[in-house]
């Protein structure tokens, strides 16, 4: 199994069979505190430069609402946040079955000459990165982006690296990340499944 | 029998009728014995062929009041030979050709030509139908005594495919018939009530979109004719009853004292309209597929006797004329190898008729009605040796390309049917044995 | 009664179990492997296909470049053997908004016993590679025959008197913008019934989407076994407004007057024609349709065409997003369903 044939991030953690190892590699506070961190961080390189985050449907869209909060807090200045679905520029639409388009919606005040951070829960092939970046272009021409993620669990098949990463994760290819939101269920938490 | 004049054969085991097994004796293409003389006679004689037919079934020969042989005009969808080999390998030794060829059977030429092409083939006996009217366009009678007083000798006149629909035309042939004890065999169908219809009118050509063949056009024929049939005193026969309106209308008309018979076709008495639903054009037939209810009805008429006989409308159709849409396509079905096998499947099995109903049906009152001498006679001492076994226990499916027609246009492809014809006898001789054409047979 | 139209409509080539037809394996998630009937759709795929292009819809707007990638490198053909310029045109610029190739093969008048058989023409584009074929058929069934002789997939674009089913998921569509959920919504469609594929993508799909749809026409203009559908007839168009969260007006064909299913254009006008005192009729929140193209003074009057509630022009550009989101569905995962 390689990457590429294998979502990058799986919702259902109980795929597989035989005893499975099950870490928490980030917990809830580990969590808070490093979406903390990387806000600061955004701020930081943005300098007074205005910067608009797009959050990769669906836990990326969580994360960077929580993460333009904190870039609103520390700041004092609203962060506009959008979504930016990447299935219709995907790269193995033909090797799947159809699936449901997710939310893509860009800030009122669109993407061009600003600085625009997309935000993903895992980045693992990079594939999904890719997209996005086609995505963006054709929504307009930002001056620069940026790409922040919660979980780095390596295996890339691209040339794309974060700028903001919240943990590496030394993972095996048949290991599971998974990430839990509040938002989609319920808690938050980083886990390891290790088949 | 070793008189000189040719060969006997002797059918041993085979149940005349379905009945008492006994054995039959032919010399000279009659039947000269029957039973325990049989077997005596056979023991006397030195140059004797005996067939096993133990566990057969013997019954007359078939014979086909409704067929479309396509020669002249289409043979590349049929011929009188090949038409003639596939009656044969469904255990028919006689079938009536339909006149819609072209040029159209409304002279004693054609007929005649029809005629010898039939004779030249040497499985069945072809005779020929003549068109009512010319071109069988409706308009004028065509030269009807001509076709009667020539080889051919026809007596059942018929514009099939399309209806005698002119109600004065219509009265002015049956009565003109009388003369030589002719018979019309309508195809009932309004005209102006099945502009453009495509298919049975009703639930599933509402959900298809289909123009509709509203039962009604079948039935105000049938009922138009029966009373003109009734006025004059002539005989008229009805082709392929398909509703159930249409049984009660020949019903009403037979108590009346009508002289009216009709006929169903196997595929009315299997299948139903909701075959039109992958809109497959093989399921395309005229009058059109109909529904549960009319199937019963059908099923029930033959079993009564209100419907008189089965009647294959066997009609082959080039594959361009099918593989198409719908609407584009040809109606009409193959039926002359899958009929006995649909009748034991849909009338014996289920009860409704036995072997001596289907030898009534098949043989004996489509012998009669078309006047047709030496078939659908008794298995008796005398009379002429058309016969067929036939394997009552035997089940097969039926495969398209695999039939005798030059075209496969079945609508029973891959069905499993009962009954499987074993031997044809066309006047002693064997035209089918072992469920295939004799070799050489009609050389 | 429901369950057993919809037993019977849904199309042989999608999985009927007799046999008769060459079946092929479905496409994954419920989707049917062709859109040949609306009946192919169930709840949960025509709500798949709807909110596909809301995304669609969304992905779209505002933005420099009106394109997407995703069918790069497949190949449309839009196979009309019926003038429709609009429908044409919106399968079109549907496919090419999704950057496919189209190929626009107009076959009108070769349809029947002239000219290239259909079968000869589907073993065409199969040679030719089409990865999905449009279909516009003057026979009804015509783009079912066809999907038995091509791989690639195939949508109706409208056949005979049949069905046209994204004309209905672009009505569907239409109707749930204005009115939300369609569940227990009451939609009425006037017109020429018995000779409409509209009406027929229609009455399947929003009955299966839960609306509660009535036919309204004179006698003559619907089909004998109406009855059997999920829908329920009305002759007296004033009785069925009230109520009526949405009417649907069918176009009329002049010629039918020829064919005497109604004597003339005045009474049909005067009966099911809709004008501004039927308009009134409806809720406030009532919604005027028509699928076009309009006959102006016959089924619809200029005044209500174009006045407060009618979403005629909003349904055309519907259609380009929902066929949008056919062409997706049915060509995702191609691969995995023909490996």
């Amino acid at each position: 199994m390689t990457p590429g044939n294998t979502p990058a991030r799986r919702e259902d953690s109980t795929a597989g069979a035989g005893p499975e190892v099950r870490a928490e590699i980030l917990s809830e506070a580990d969590i808070a505190r490093t979406i903390d961190r990387i806000a600061h961080q955004i701020l930081e390189k943005a300098g007074d430069e205005p910067v608009v985050l797009l959050g990769i449907p669906t836990r990326g869209v969580y994360l960077a609402r929580r993460l333009a909060d904190r870039i609103a807090t520390f700041s004092g200045r609203p962060c506009p946040v959008g979504s930016l679905d990447t299935t219709l520029y995907r790269d193995d639409l033909r090797r799947r079955p159809p699936r449901a388009l997710e939310e893509t919606s860009i800030p009122a005040g669109g993407l061009d000459n600003l600085t625009c951070v997309l935000v993903d829960d895992v980045l693992y092939s990079g594939r999904t990165i890719r997209a996005a970046l086609d995505a963006l272009r054709d929504h307009g021409r930002p001056s620069a982006v940026q790409l922040a993620v919660l979980v780095d669990r390596g295996h890339r098949q691209l040339p794309i690296r974060a700028d903001y990463v919240g943990k590496n994760i030394p993972t095996a290819a048949d290991d599971d990340v998974a990430v839990r939101l509040t938002e989609s269920d319920g808690r938050d938490a980083v886990e390891l499944i290790r088949a | 029998m070793s008189n000189g004049h040719g060969v006997s054969t002797l059918i041993t085991g085979a149940a005349p009728y379905g009945e008492e097994a006994a054995d039959v004796l032919i010399t000279d293409g009659v039947i000269a014995a029957v039973g325990a003389a049989a077997t005596a006679a056979a023991k006397r004689a030195t140059d004797v062929e005996v067939i096993d037919a133990d566990g057969l079934v013997l019954l007359p020969g078939l014979v086909d009041l409704h067929t479309h042989l396509r020669e002249p005009g289409r043979e590349d969808a049929e011929t009188v030979e090949t038409g003639s080999a596939a009656a044969a390998l469904g255990g028919y030794t006689a079938v009536f050709a339909m006149p819609n060829t072209d040029p159209t059977a409304d002279t004693a030429g054609v007929v005649e030509q029809v005629l010898r092409l039939g004779e030249d083939a040497r499985l069945v006996d072809v005779r020929p139908i003549g068109a009512v009217t010319v071109g069988r366009k409706g308009e004028r009678l065509a030269e009807l005594a001509a076709m009667a007083g020539s080889a051919a000798q026809v007596r059942v006149f018929s514009d099939d495919g399309d209806c005698v629909s002119d109600p004065l035309l219509m009265r002015r042939a049956l009565e003109y018939v009388k003369a030589f004890d002719g018979v019309i065999a309508q195809h009932a169908q309004e005209p102006r009530l099945t502009a453009g219809a495509q298919m049975h009118e009703g639930d599933v050509s509402a959900t298809l979109g289909m123009t509709g063949w509203p039962a009604v056009a079948e039935e105000a024929i049938i009922a138009r004719d029966c009373l003109l049939a009734d006025h004059v005193g002539s005989r008229l026969h009805v082709c392929h009853l398909s509703t159930a309106g249409s049984v009660e209308l020949i019903a009403a008309a037979k108590a009346r004292g009508t002289r009216v018979t009709a006929e169903v076709t196997p595929h009315h008495l299997l299948l139903t309209d909701a075959r039109a639903i992958g809109y497959d054009p093989v399921f395309k037939v005229n009058p059109p597929l109909r529904t549960d209810a009319d199937v019963a009805a059908l099923r029930k008429a033959l079993a009564d006797g209100t419907i008189d006989i089965v009647a294959t409308d066997h009609a082959p159709h080039a594959s361009e004329d099918k593989e198409c849409e719908w609407d584009a396509a040809s109606p009409g079905m193959l039926g002359l190898q899958t009929a006995l096998s649909v009748v034991v499947a849909t009338m014996v099995e289920p009860g409704l008729l036995d072997w001596r109903g289907v030898a009534a049906v098949m043989s004996e009152r489509p012998a009669a009605i078309g006047g047709l001498a030496g078939h659908g006679r008794p298995i008796a001492v005398g009379e002429p040796a058309n016969l067929v076994l036939v394997d009552p226990a035997a089940r097969w499916t039926v495969r398209g390309a695999e039939l005798a027609s030059l075209s496969a246009n079945t609508p029973f492809e891959g069905m499993e049917l009962p009954a499987k014809v074993v031997g044809t006898f066309l006047r002693g001789r064997r035209t089918v044995a072992g469920g295939a054409l004799v070799a050489g047979v009609n050389a | 009664m429901t369950t057993t139209i919809k037993a019977t409509t849904r199309s042989a080539a999608n999985g009927d179990s007799r046999g008769d037809s060459a079946v092929q394996p479905p496409a994954p998630s419920g989707m049917p492997r062709h859109l040949l009937s609306a009946g192919d759709l169930n709840a949960e795929t025509a709500t798949l296909v709807l909110d596909t292009a809301e995304r669609l819809e969304q992905a779209m707007s505002g933005r420099e470049v009106r394109k997407l990638p995703t069918l790069r490198g497949r190949t449309v053909v839009n196979l009309f053997y019926e003038d429709s310029t609009r429908t044409r045109i919106s399968f079109e610029l549907a496919a090419k908004r999704l950057s496919a190739d189209v190929i626009n093969f107009s076959a009108k008048g070769s349809s029947v016993s002239k000219g290239e058989s259909l079968k000869d023409t589907a073993l065409t584009l199969q040679a030719m590679g089409a990865d999905a074929v449009v279909c516009r058929h003057s026979a009804s069934g015509a783009p079912q025959r066809l999907s038995a002789w091509v791989s690639g997939r195939v949508v109706n674009a409208g056949d005979g008197t049949h069905e046209h089913p994204t004309q209905a998921l672009l009505d569907a569509f239409t109707l749930r913008r204005h009115l939300g959920e369609l569940a227990g919504r009451k939609i009425v469609v006037v017109g020429d019934v018995l000779h409409s594929r509209v009406a027929r993508s229609n009455v399947l799909l929003l009955s299966t989407l839960g609306a509660q749809v009535e036919l309204v026409a004179p006698p003559t203009l619907l089909p004998v076994g109406v009855g059997s559908w999920p829908a329920s007839v009305s002759y007296d168009l004033d009785a069925s407004l009230s109520g009526a969260d949405a009417v649907m007006m069918l176009r009329v064909q002049r010629e039918r007057m020829s064919g005497a299913f109604f004597p003339t254009a005045r009474e049909y006008t005067r009966s099911y024609g809709l004008d501004v005192r039927r308009r009134a009729m409806l809720p406030d929140h009532g919604v005027v349709m028509h699928p076009g193209p309009m006959n102006r003074g016959m089924e619809i009057t200029p005044a209500v065409a174009d006045g407060d509630g009618s979403v005629i022009v909003e349904q055309v550009a519907n259609g380009v997003t929902v066929r949008m989101a056919v062409l997706y569905l049915l060509l995702s995962g191609e691969m995995e369903t023909n490996a």
